[in-house]
């Protein structure tokens, strides 16, 4: 991946920024500069907010077949995570085994390695999720 | 608008297909097409392409041109269109085909897709069909293609009690059709234990709940309806075609255990063709995963919502069934040449209402539908048609 | 005036080795070898985990703890041998990942196991300086051993994050000395994988001669004996070396039990200290006293006289699990595992 492609991205993968509506109060991320509910109506209302991290697993699946960026964590859990402010995300679980996982269960970010672009290149970082303790 | 009918069609074969190029495969398919509809090459006006990702899987873009260069239509300078929508790029190069006609600028247009995935590796591929999900928010964080599609399983068996065994159904009936398919890439037929015992890829998902990687093209004939019955008896209508596209990342759909785009394509369809799902005896519906298809029967309301394992398991879908659904063999047995796949799944309707289907002939069908994806469900194309006698 | 610790926050990897499981690839009685160096278990950073994602972990939890803005940090500085980029700082990464950029100065640190205790000085400076109001001081490391090497037995991962500053500190920093010689008991050479070692020479001439010295210059200073103090913590390399200079330097087991890490998670390096200091201030209360010494090889060691305030109240202690609590979250793995996580595979290039 470009150098430029995931710099420009490091609010939201760091600290989960993104976006509420400020004609209907809905939070979205990443940031979206059209609220999909409220269209023209919310251009130049869109306030860049932090989300708590704080989620539940809505769906899960244990990845078998990895990409390459991937291949030494195999096999991992991939969740679609509902967010404390309603929107959702994906992302990868950490710190349980993947019998362990349910719908519905609480979890909270981390920060960890997403990738590299290979042993010379730079290193990205992002949120994951893991069980809340 | 002008009513447009499909005069002609021809596929390659599919499937691994190490001795042919991209060139190859899009000739032999728009040769056959040309053939089929005994057009000569100056009775062309136009010709639209599906391809995914040419630029990834051969390095080439720019393929619109190169297709009818090497078909020989190079000094006609014809106007050629490459489609990008994913895996449903050839079903809407159908699409824009047919409103070429119905608009009155052409009189006869020839729709193609291909693509050739087997010159890059298989991990590259998969990669590269995950490039229709998004790359900034699923893939980066790890999300697979087939990972996505598991995670609507996965919630469709919280919500709905659908099973493993009624997933892996779709693939024991759909190989069981693709066995009477000699173009099908396997030709073969599995059992249930073949399914559920297969390696994951991606919980609930195993090997066999996923199509191949595979390398093919297709091609139709569009033509004006009056003109139409020059060159055919059995001119095949486009009664509706439907599209519509969705949030590009799951996470943000409405329903995860439903696929809003392929519902309103599907009403679209249905509602310019004016027609209801149980006037159509045959479909081809996007299987590119075993839950695909279980989702497109219950979104095109061929059965109601959450009836689609059982359903299937039932037999339902069978061929001559209730409604006859993949009789090709669908993604999963005929191949998943991604770009030539909206095309492809038109020339099996099209065989399937002309009675020309062989072993796998639906008895009696007049109506057809197929039904294509791109992504995880942002972009689902529905083509309705009927004979034309 | 004096500096202090505002608030605190370590983060260890819940992967584990046991020296057995590492002993029987090398055919050395690892059991033995864990009970020579007082090591149960060390503790391995997962294959999506490294000084930056640990450090980043140390420094949430330590902001976790209390309410400040971390735009008033004016300064952070991470002390490490494992930085993941011989070139790019680790220190701008964790200051955008908890906020603070970009209105503030920051480095890294290397100074073998006390680089981190470096940044409690420095960071000192520039609070009593009031050159600004914080500065967060981070030690972690991902330290490796050479295969087969006695280090592996020893060398893991952590980390923890000091906050540094005047007001509302948990910990008054009464006095910090430091004692520094030139002493190659142990060193990395650019581009090499894996550091060299001076074998027994890491013993009486390097870890025992600064530790002592240094503590020594600490009491004179503080005016205090081993007796003043209910917590001390030592670097602790193994867990041998802390308990033989405590030792010496007249302390008792219960003053340094709390703060003795490595029995079960091996030697952090750069987070070694720090961590054990988190543990203490896990449990300690108002009025505690802590003696602490760092070692760094090449050599020098840092010292910290420190008194608990009232403060220690006040934060937010149980907001992120307690170093004890992360240090029981364990997942045993075998070495094939550890060897694949710590990239001591030869992988084709994805």
């Amino acid at each position: 991946m470009a150098i430029p492609r995931f710099w420009r991205e490091i609010q939201s993968r760091y600290n989960l920024i993104g976006t509420k509506c400020g004609s209907c109060g809905k939070v979205d991320f990443p940031p979206r500069a059209v609220c999909p509910t409220c269209g023209r109506r919310s251009v130049g209302k869109m306030q860049r907010m932090r989300l708590t991290g704080k989620g539940t697993v809505v769906t899960y699946t244990v990845v078998h077949d990895a990409p390459a960026q991937f291949e030494m964590q195999k096999p991992y859990v991939m969740a679609i995570v509902q967010m404390e402010e309603g929107v959702r995300l994906t992302s990868q679980l950490i710190d349980v085994s993947p019998e362990h996982v349910k719908i519905g269960m609480k979890v909270q970010a981390t920060f960890r390695k997403l990738g590299q672009e290979g042993e010379a290149g730079v290193i990205h970082y992002g949120y994951k999720f893991r069980p809340t303790a | 608008m002008r009513d447009v009918a499909v005069i002609g069609v021809g596929e390659t074969e599919f499937g691994e297909l190490w001795d042919r190029s991209f060139r190859d495969l899009g000739i032999e398919a728009g040769l056959k097409a040309i053939q089929d509809a005994k057009l000569r090459s100056e009775d062309i006006d136009a010709v639209y392409i599906g391809n995914m990702s040419a630029g990834k899987f051969i390095d080439q873009e720019h393929v619109s041109a190169l297709v009818a260069d090497y078909a020989g239509l190079a000094d006609m300078h014809l106007p050629t269109v490459r489609v990008e929508g994913g895996g449903a790029c050839g079903a809407i190069a159908l699409l824009q085909g047919r409103l070429a006609i119905a608009s009155g600028m052409h009189d006869i247009v020839v729709v193609g897709g291909a693509e050739k995935m087997t010159d890059v590796s298989e991990v590259q591929a998969a990669e590269i069909l995950s490039s229709t999900a998004d790359q900034e928010w699923e893939t980066v964080f790890g999300a697979t293609f087939a990972g996505l599609y598991a995670m609507m399983a996965r919630r469709h068996m919280y919500e709905y009690g659908t099973t493993r065994e009624q997933m892996a159904a779709v693939a024991v009936k759909n190989h069981k059709n693709g066995a009477l398919n000699p173009e099908a890439q396997f030709q073969k037929e599995i059992t249930l234990e073949t399914v559920l015992q297969a390696p994951w890829v991606a919980e609930p998902l195993g090997l066999f709940d996923c199509a191949p990687l595979s390398d093919g093209a297709a091609a139709v004939v569009l033509c004006e309806m009056q003109k139409a019955r020059k060159f055919t008896d059995t001119p095949i209508r486009i009664a509706g075609s439907g599209q519509a596209s969705d949030f590009l990342a799951l996470h943000d759909r409405r329903d995860l255990t439903m696929m809003d785009a392929t519902v309103v394509a599907g009403k679209r369809a249905f509602q310019e063709a004016r027609l209801e799902p149980k006037d159509v005896q045959v479909a081809e519906v996007h299987d590119n995963f075993t839950i695909s298809e279980i989702l497109a029967i219950e979104d095109l309301r061929f059965v109601e919502k959450g009836k689609g394992g059982p359903a299937t398991a039932d037999g339902l879908t069978a061929l001559n069934g209730k409604i006859s659904v993949n009789t090709s063999g669908g993604l999963k047995a005929r191949g998943q040449p991604v770009g030539a796949t909206g095309v492809a799944q038109a020339v099996e309707i099209v065989r399937q209402l002309r009675a020309q289907a062989g072993k796998r002939q639906v008895v009696g069908a007049r109506r057809g539908l197929t039904h294509t994806l791109g992504g995880t469900g942002a972009t689902a194309v529905v083509h309705i048609f009927e004979r034309g006698d | 005036m004096k500096a202090g610790i505002v608030s605190y926050g370590g983060y260890i990897p819940r992967y584990r080795i046991r020296p057995k499981d590492i002993g029987v690839v090398w055919g050395a009685d690892g059991e033995a070898m864990g009970r020579g160096l007082n090591i149960r278990a060390k503790s391995v950073p997962g294959p999506d985990e490294d000084v930056i994602t640990i450090s980043v972990e140390a420094a949430r939890a330590c902001m976790a703890k209390v309410d400040i803005d971390p735009t008033e940090i004016g300064a952070i500085y991470v002390g490490s041998e494992s930085h993941p980029y011989a070139v790019k700082p680790t220190a701008t990464i964790v200051a955008e990942a908890i906020g603070s950029a970009p209105v503030l100065t920051a480095a890294d640190f290397e100074f073998a196991c006390k680089a981190g205790t470096a940044a409690i000085q420095t960071t000192m400076g520039l609070t009593l300086s009031k050159m600004m109001k914080y500065g967060l001081a981070v030690g972690s490391d991902t330290s490796q051993g050479a295969p087969g090497d006695a280090l592996e037995y020893s060398a893991s991962a952590g980390g923890a994050a000091l906050l540094i500053g005047i007001d509302h500190a948990v910990a008054d920093i009464s006095h910090t000395v430091s004692y520094t010689t030139d002493t190659p008991d142990f060193w990395r050479r650019e581009g090499q994988r894996y550091p060299s070692h001076g074998g027994r020479f890491t013993g009486e001439p390097a870890y025992f001669k600064h530790v002592v010295n240094c503590a020594q210059l600490l009491f004179k200073r503080a005016g205090t004996t081993a007796e003043d103090y209910d917590y001390a913590v030592f670097h602790q390399p193994n867990g041998k070396f802390p308990v033989r200079v405590a030792k010496q330097l007249g302390f008792k087991e219960p003053q340094i039990d709390a703060g003795l890490c490595v029995r079960e998670i091996g030697n952090t390096y750069s987070g070694a200290i720090m961590v054990g200091l988190c543990a203490i201030l896990d449990e300690a209360e108002s009025g505690d006293r802590i003696f602490a010494v760092g070692y760094g090889s090449g050599a020098g060691s840092d010292a910290f006289d420190l008194t608990v305030t009232d403060e220690i109240t006040k934060i937010r202690r149980d907001a992120t699990p307690s170093i004890k609590e992360m240090i029981a979250d364990q997942v045993f793995v075998d070495y094939a595992t550890y060897a694949k996580y710590r990239g001591k595979i030869l992988m084709r290039e994805a």
